[in-house]
């Protein structure tokens, strides 16, 4: 589903790469402009709006009681979905997720989950009867490359502005989501030996190795996904963790950090 | 399934771990290859307590044809889990765990693939994990990895693949389900014997010296394995060892 790009372009991206530039100008570790506007969607319990660069990501939350799963009966549900949708992009077409739709919203879905950032204990309401279920859905508008991390951060941010609403179904007034992390995922691209970090759509298909790495607050690790057929050196992984690391400190104390 | 928290079990006893392993041990591996008939290639193999087998067909035919890529082969990959493979009935056919497992295993084989040999045909790897005791993934890419070389298809070289966890605060290898279940965190990766990494993923939580950890001694392992990989192939191929008198050569032709 990578887009098709012209030798010429490739090879114009190449030699720019070997200048130590980029097509947009900005430099290797540079993300382009992120907005993120919360609360868009008055029927969610909680939203937001990211903007990178070009390529817009809407997530919203739902929130309803239900069961627990059997093996976790005092704890609150995440259910994650992705919809690419096919206004989002030419490669997208209709129908159920595919591949890469699937492992984008388990990305998403990993960054929330593994960094524990919802307190999940907090969500239950009747041990082994009912819980809340969260339903984190992303919706990409446009596709211009990077989607996950912005997908990832839309989740973040819009968790964060989450109402669970206990009082429309009788359990209560209705209190913010109690959120104790701040997951950011950080991608990069590995071209020639030289790591790109959130990559446009032309850098995702000159590119066939991409890592994302989702760091939490505390500067650990909370999840890791190659994807793409070409290999990385272990030290090319460690410099992206560094980078990423980084990087997705000061995204969160930019836009998320009151 | 039994609710349990993370602090009630015990990882280690007198320094081993609960099947008297070493932190940095693997569990018992045993492979085979050509098990398979009808197939081009197969593997299986038992990693602990798992059982996986693996078939290649291929390169043949694209079905559908619009998926044919006039440059080369195109790969697939399905990893599917046998309901009975799990504690609790798996229900039958792909859910999202094995589309995104089949994509990330692809993707590790397929950097050592020559496609470019087999324009418009396809490489079919297909995965059956028969039971499941923690890392099917691994046991899964190390079995297909050696029935692509069974089938005959030319690659550049081995994928071996193997996990690293933690558990109770110490980096262990090869992760078994209790270790994983209960962990704090699973690193799967693939790599070519020169240590060309293929597949990587990570959950759970890890500090960056603990990463580095992780990734060195899971490396370590696929290492390892790779040897018992090319064993396996040696093993079965050995009559082919050596120089081949000049009529045999012909006689292929």
């Amino acid at each position: 589903m990578t887009n098709v790009i012209s030798e010429i372009k490739k090879d114009f991206i190449y030699n720019l790469v070997l200048k130590g530039e980029r097509a947009d100008g900005r430099s290797f570790d540079q993300y382009r402009e992120i907005s993120i506007e919360r609360d868009v969607i008055r029927k969610a319990e909680g939203s937001a709006l990211v903007k990178l660069g070009l390529s817009q990501v809407l997530v919203g939350i739902k929130m309803q009681p239900g069961e627990p799963f059997p093996d976790s009966p005092n704890r609150g549900v995440i259910i994650t979905n992705a919809e690419l949708v096919p206004l989002a992009s030419p490669m997208f077409e209709p129908g159920p997720p595919n591949e890469v739709g699937i492992e984008l919203a388990r990305l998403v879905d990993r960054g929330v989950r593994e960094s524990k950032a919802v307190n999940l204990e907090a969500l239950c309401v009747i041990p082994g009867k009912q819980v809340w279920i969260i339903f984190i859905d992303v919706h990409i508008l446009d596709d211009c490359g990077n989607i996950l991390d912005a997908a990832s951060l839309g989740a973040i941010a819009a968790l964060l502005t989450t109402k669970v609403p206990a009082n429309k179904f009788g359990l209560g007034e209705d209190y913010m989501l109690p959120v104790r992390d701040i997951p950011i995922a950080t991608t990069a691209i590995e071209f020639n030996d030289v790591l790109m970090l959130d990559p446009g759509t032309d850098e995702e298909s000159i590119a066939n190795t991409k890592l994302t790495v989702i760091s939490s607050t505390d500067g650990s690790i909370c999840g890791m996904q190659k994807s793409g057929t070409g290999t990385l050196k272990p030290e090319q992984i460690y410099r992206i963790v560094d980078i990423a690391c980084e990087k997705a400190k000061e995204i969160r104390e930019k836009f998320l950090e009151v | 399934m039994i609710a349990m928290d993370e602090t009630d079990i015990s990882f280690f006893k007198d320094g081993l771990r609960l099947d008297g392993r070493r932190e940095d041990q693997l569990r018992p591996i045993k492979m085979e290859v050509g098990v398979l008939a009808r197939a081009d290639g197969s593997c299986y193999i038992e990693m602990g307590g798992n059982k996986v087998i693996a078939a290649v067909y291929g390169p043949r035919e694209v079905h559908p044809r619009h998926l044919q890529d006039v440059t080369r082969a195109i790969v697939r990959y399905r990893y599917n889990m046998a309901s009975f493979s799990v504690e609790e009935r798996k229900r039958p056919g792909p859910d999202r765990r094995s589309y995104e497992l089949s994509k990330v295993s692809r993707e590790a084989l397929e950097p050592v693939i020559l496609t470019n040999y087999f324009p418009r045909s396809v490489i079919d790897v297909f995965v059956e994990v028969l039971q499941a005791d923690a890392g099917t993934r691994t046991a899964g890419i190390n079995a297909a990895a050696v029935a692509l070389a069974d089938a005959g298809i030319p690659m550049k070289s081995m994928i071996s693949s193997c996990a690293a966890g933690k558990v109770a605060d110490t980096i262990v290898l090869d992760p078994m389900k209790e270790e994983d279940n209960f962990g704090q965190a699973d690193l799967p990766i693939a790599m070519t014997p020169n240590g060309d990494i293929t597949l990587m993923q990570m959950d759970g939580r890890l500090s960056i010296d603990e990463f580095h950890k992780a990734v060195e001694m899971a490396m370590k392992g696929a290492q390892d394995i790779y040897q018992m990989q090319r064993k396996a192939l040696v093993d079965k191929y050995s009559q082919l060892e050596g120089e081949p008198h000049r009529e045999e050569v012909q006689a292929c032709d």
